[in-house]
C-alpha cells in the first residue's frame, strides 16, 4: 500500500535544511522532544559509573566485530539447529527478493511489520507493494508514517516531526477516526485498527536488536508490544538484520540493553524484551510455524575493511547521536534525505549512496563532540566525519581512499591552493619572505570573505609573523 | 559462489589485518547484594513508576487478592494456563469475586477471535524478577502459551519475591540460560505503551493496558 520515494535524496540538504530551520513547527516539534529525551538520559544513568558502562559496551562491540565472520557461522549453525531458516543477501534487492520469495512460496499476500530500520534501507514496502503484497507497519510510529506516505525522521521516534493535532487530521483522513487532540483515544483508534491486521496476517516481518551467536537466539526490544505480535501471531515470522548485531553471548545482551534503552529513551529498560529462538514446537499452542533470519551485507564488509571506518559498525541504533546534535535537533530528520539521519546517518550513509551522492553529510557538522561523547559504544564519531571529509577530497596521500564516490568534493582550484601551501612550507626561505610579505599588505586584506563574514567578523593578519616574535622575545 | 560464501569471504579477507580484541569487564553492571525487602521495594518503584501495579500477598491469600482485583476492575473472565501449579489454585478456589474462567487449551488457529475480542484479563506464573529494572521473566510453556500474557487487556502475574534477582546478568546467569533456550523467553517490565505521538504517553497501545503483579512472600 506504500509508494514511498526513494529514500536517498541526500543532494539537497542545504535547500531542505534551510526551509527546515525557517519552519517554526518542525522546529518546535524537535527542541521538544530532543530536549526531553537529553534530559531522560541523563537521569537514567544516575548512580552508573556511565564511562566504565560505555568503555564495557565499547568492548563487547569490538569484541563481536573482531570475531565477526566466526559469530555468523556459529549464528547460522545453532538458528538452524533451533529450527531457524537462515538467508543471507549481499544487498538490500536481494534481501527483498529473499523475502518475496518467502511470502510466495506461503501464497502471502499480508505482511504484518515490527519496526526494522534495515527494512527502510532495503526499501521493503515499496518492493513488495509492486509484487502485490501489501505490507503494514504497526508500531504506532511507523504507522503514522506510512499513512502519511513519508519516511521515519528518527530511528527511534518515526513520527517525532509531526504533532498531535497533525496526527489526528491524518488518522482522520485516511482511516476515518475521529478528529481528537486526545492521544489516548487515538492510540486506541490505531490499536483497534491494527488488532484486525495482525489476526489477518499472512508473515510479521521485524527487525533485530541483537543475534547471540551462542544460543542461536534474536533479541527484540519495544515498548507497544507490537513486535511480539508480529512474532508471535502471524503463522510465519521473518526477521531481518544487518550481518553487524551479531553478537557472542547473552551475558553480552545484558550490558548493551542496559546502555540502548537508557541512551535512547531514558528508559531503565523497555516494555518488551523479547527472546526469539525458534518456531513453535509441536505441543505449543501458539507462536509461527516458521521464522526465517535474513542477514544483509549491504555495504557493510565494505565498511569491515578498514580499521577506522570499521568503527561505525559498533551502533547499536539507540539514536543518542541524534537527540544530542544541535544539527538534527534543527534541521530534523527529513532534512539529511537518508534511510538514517543524523551523526549516525551522517558516517554510516555516505558508505551506502556513494561520497558523491552524500556530499554534504560529513559537512553537516560543526564538529562539536557531542554525539561521540553520548556514544554508549563510544564510536568516534567526530573523527570518522573528518575522515570522510578527506575522503570526499581525497585529501589523504599516506592512506588510500576507501569510500565510494571518494573525491567528490575535490576541486581544481582547491587542489592548486593546498599544493602550493604545501610546496612554499618545504622551503623555508621563500616561507619566511612570504609570511613577511602578507604582513605588509594587511591592509589590503578585505572585510568580506564570502558566506564566513555574514556572521563573524573577517580575521585580520597579525601586524608580525610568529616568527619575528619568537625571535624578539628571544632577545 | 552463493551470497553466503561471498559475505564470509570478504569479511575474512579484510584488509585491515586482525582486529585487537579488547578485555571485557563487567563488574560495573554489578549491584550490592540487596536483602530480599530491598528487592522487593527497588522492584516495587521501578514498575510502579512505569504504571505497573505491585501487590505483597502471601501463598494463602493471593488467589483472594486476584479476585478482589478482577472483580473491582469489572473484568468479564479470567484466561488460566492449562496445568500449572498457578492457574491450578485459581481453579480450586470457590471466591465469589472470581469472574468466569477460561483456560487456553486449544491451538491459537482454532480460537484466534475469541481471544482478541472476548478475554478480559490473563493469568500466568513467572520464572523470577529482576529488581533493578522492575522486570518479571517469563518462558511461555506449552502450558502458558506466549499469547496469555500479551493479548487480554489485563495481565496479572504471580511472582515469588524469592525468585527476585537484582539484575538481568546475575539472573540469566543463576538460571543458566545460556545453556539452552526456549523458544520464546520474555523480560516484562509494565503494561503496554508508546509515547509515539508528541512524546505523550499512552498504555495499552497493542499489549495489555494494566499489568498487575502479586508479589508472593
Amino acid at each position: 500500500m506504500t509508494t514511498h520515494p526513494p529514500h536517498s535524496d541526500a543532494r539537497h540538504f542545504h535547500e531542505r535544511a534551510h526551509a527546515a530551520i525557517h519552519d517554526p513547527k518542525i522546529r518546535q516539534n524537535f527542541r521538544r522532544a530532543m530536549d526531553g529525551l537529553m534530559s531522560k538520559r541523563k537521569a537514567a544513568f544516575d548512580g552508573w559509573d556511565l564511562e566504565a558502562l560505555r568503555t564495557l559496551g565499547a568492548h563487547i562491540r569490538l569484541r563481536a566485530l573482531a570475531h565477526l565472520p566466526e559469530l555468523l557461522e556459529q549464528l547460522e549453525r545453532r538458528l538452524t539447529e533451533n529450527g531457524i531458516q537462515v538467508h543471507w543477501a549481499v544487498d538490500g534487492d536481494e534481501a527483498c527478493r529473499i523475502v518475496r520469495d518467502i511470502c510466495v512460496a506461503r501464497g502471502a499476500k499480508r505482511v504484518i511489520k515490527g519496526k526494522s530500520m534495515v527494512s527502510e534501507e532495503m526499501e521493503l514496502n515499496h518492493y513488495l507493494a509492486q509484487e502485490g503484497i501489501e505490507a503494514l507497519e504497526s508500531d504506532l510510529g511507523e504507522y503514522i508514517v506510512q499513512l502519511a506516505d513519508e519516511t521515519p525522521s528518527h530511528i527511534i521516534m518515526p513520527a517525532i516531526h509531526k504533532n498531535t493535532g497533525e496526527i489526528s487530521e491524518l488518522m482522520h483522513e485516511k482511516t476515518g477516526t475521529e478528529r481528537s487532540h486526545d492521544v489516548e483515544y487515538l492510540t486506541a483508534a490505531a490499536r483497534q485498527q491494527l488488532r484486525e491486521k495482525f489476526m489477518n496476517a499472512d508473515v510479521g516481518l521485524s527487525g533485530v536488536n541483537f543475534a547471540v551467536a551462542e544460543t542461536g537466539t534474536l533479541c527484540l526490544v519495544e515498548n507497544e508490544g507490537n513486535g511480539r505480535m508480529t512474532t508471535t501471531v502471524p503463522p510465519c515470522h521473518i526477521a531481518v538484520t544487518g550481518i553487524e548485531k551479531v553478537v557472542p553471548s547473552l551475558a553480552d545482551v545484558s550490558a548493551l540493553l542496559a546502555l540502548l534503552t537508557r541512551s535512547a529513551t531514558g528508559q531503565h529498560i523497555t516494555t518488551y524484551f523479547n527472546l526469539i529462538s525458534g518456531p513453535r514446537k509441536p505441543g505449543e499452542l501458539d507462536g509461527p510455524e516458521e521464522v526465517h533470519l535474513v542477514l544483509v551485507d549491504n555495504g557493510r564488509s565494505a565498511i569491515y575493511q578498514d580499521d577506522e571506518l570499521a568503527d561505525t559498525l559498533r551502533c547499536i541504533r539507540c539514536g543518542a547521536c541524534m537527540n544530542h546534535c544541535p544539527v538534527y535537533t534543527r534541521v530534523g530528520g527529513h532534512t539529511y534525505g537518508t534511510t538514517y539521519p543524523g551523526p549516525i546517518g551522517k558516517i554510516l550513509m555516505p558508505h551506502l549512496i556513494g561520497l558523491d551522492e552524500g556530499r554534504h553529510l560529513p559537512t553537516a557538522s560543526s564538529l562539536c563532540g557531542a554525539c561521540g561523547e553520548v556514544c554508549p559504544v563510544r564510536i568516534p564519531i567526530p573523527d570518522l566525519l573528518v575522515r570522510l571529509r578527506r575522503e570526499s577530497v581525497d585529501g589523504d596521500r599516506l592512506h588510500p581512499a576507501r569510500v565510494p564516490g571518494h573525491g567528490a568534493k575535490r576541486g581544481a582550484t582547491e587542489a592548486l591552493i593546498w599544493k602550493g601551501w604545501s610546496w612554499l612550507h618545504a622551503r623555508p626561505g621563500l616561507y619566511r619572505l612570504g609570511t613577511a610579505v602578507a604582513a605588509r599588505l594587511r591592509r589590503l586584506q578585505p572585510n568580506r570573505a564570502g558566506a564566513w563574514t555574514d556572521y563573524r567578523t573577517a580575521p585580520k593578519l597579525a601586524a608580525k609573523t610568529l616568527h619575528q616574535r619568537m625571535k624578539e622575545r628571544a632577545q | 559462489m552463493s551470497s553466503r560464501d561471498i559475505i564470509l569471504q570478504r569479511l575474512r579477507q579484510r584488509t585491515g589485518g586482525p582486529r585487537t580484541v579488547p578485555e571485557c569487564d563487567f563488574s560495573v553492571l554489578q549491584r550490592p547484594d540487596w536483602s530480599t525487602a530491598e528487592r522487593i521495594d527497588r522492584f516495587r518503584r521501578a514498575i510502579e513508576s512505569v504504571h505497573g501495579e505491585v501487590h505483597l500477598c502471601r501463598e494463602t491469600d493471593w488467589v483472594d487478592r486476584l479476585a478482589g482485583l478482577l472483580r473491582a476492575r469489572g473484568a468479564r473472565n479470567l484466561l488460566l494456563g492449562r496445568n500449572h501449579p498457578v492457574s491450578e489454585a485459581v481453579r480450586a478456589s470457590t471466591h465469589p469475586d472470581l469472574p468466569p474462567l477460561r483456560v487456553y487449551d486449544r491451538p491459537i488457529e482454532q480460537w484466534q477471535p475469541e481471544l482478541f475480542n472476548d478475554v478480559d484479563a490473563g493469568l500466568t506464573s513467572t520464572r523470577g524478577g529482576i529488581a533493578e529494572t522492575g522486570s518479571l521473566i517469563l518462558w511461555p510453556t506449552p502450558d502458558e502459551p506466549r499469547l496469555l500474557s500479551l493479548v487480554p487487556p489485563i495481565h496479572v502475574a504471580v511472582l515469588y519475591a524469592s525468585e527476585l534477582y537484582p539484575t538481568l546478568y546475575d539472573a540469566m546467569h543463576a538460571q543458566a540460560w545460556a545453556a539452552g533456550m526456549p523458544t520464546n523467553a520474555l523480560l516484562i517490565s509494565g503494561p503496554s505503551k508508546t509515547a509515539d505521538i508528541e512524546q505523550t504517553l499512552a498504555y495499552g497501545v497493542h499489549g495489555p493496558k494494566e499489568l498487575i503483579v502479586l508479589v508472593v512472600e
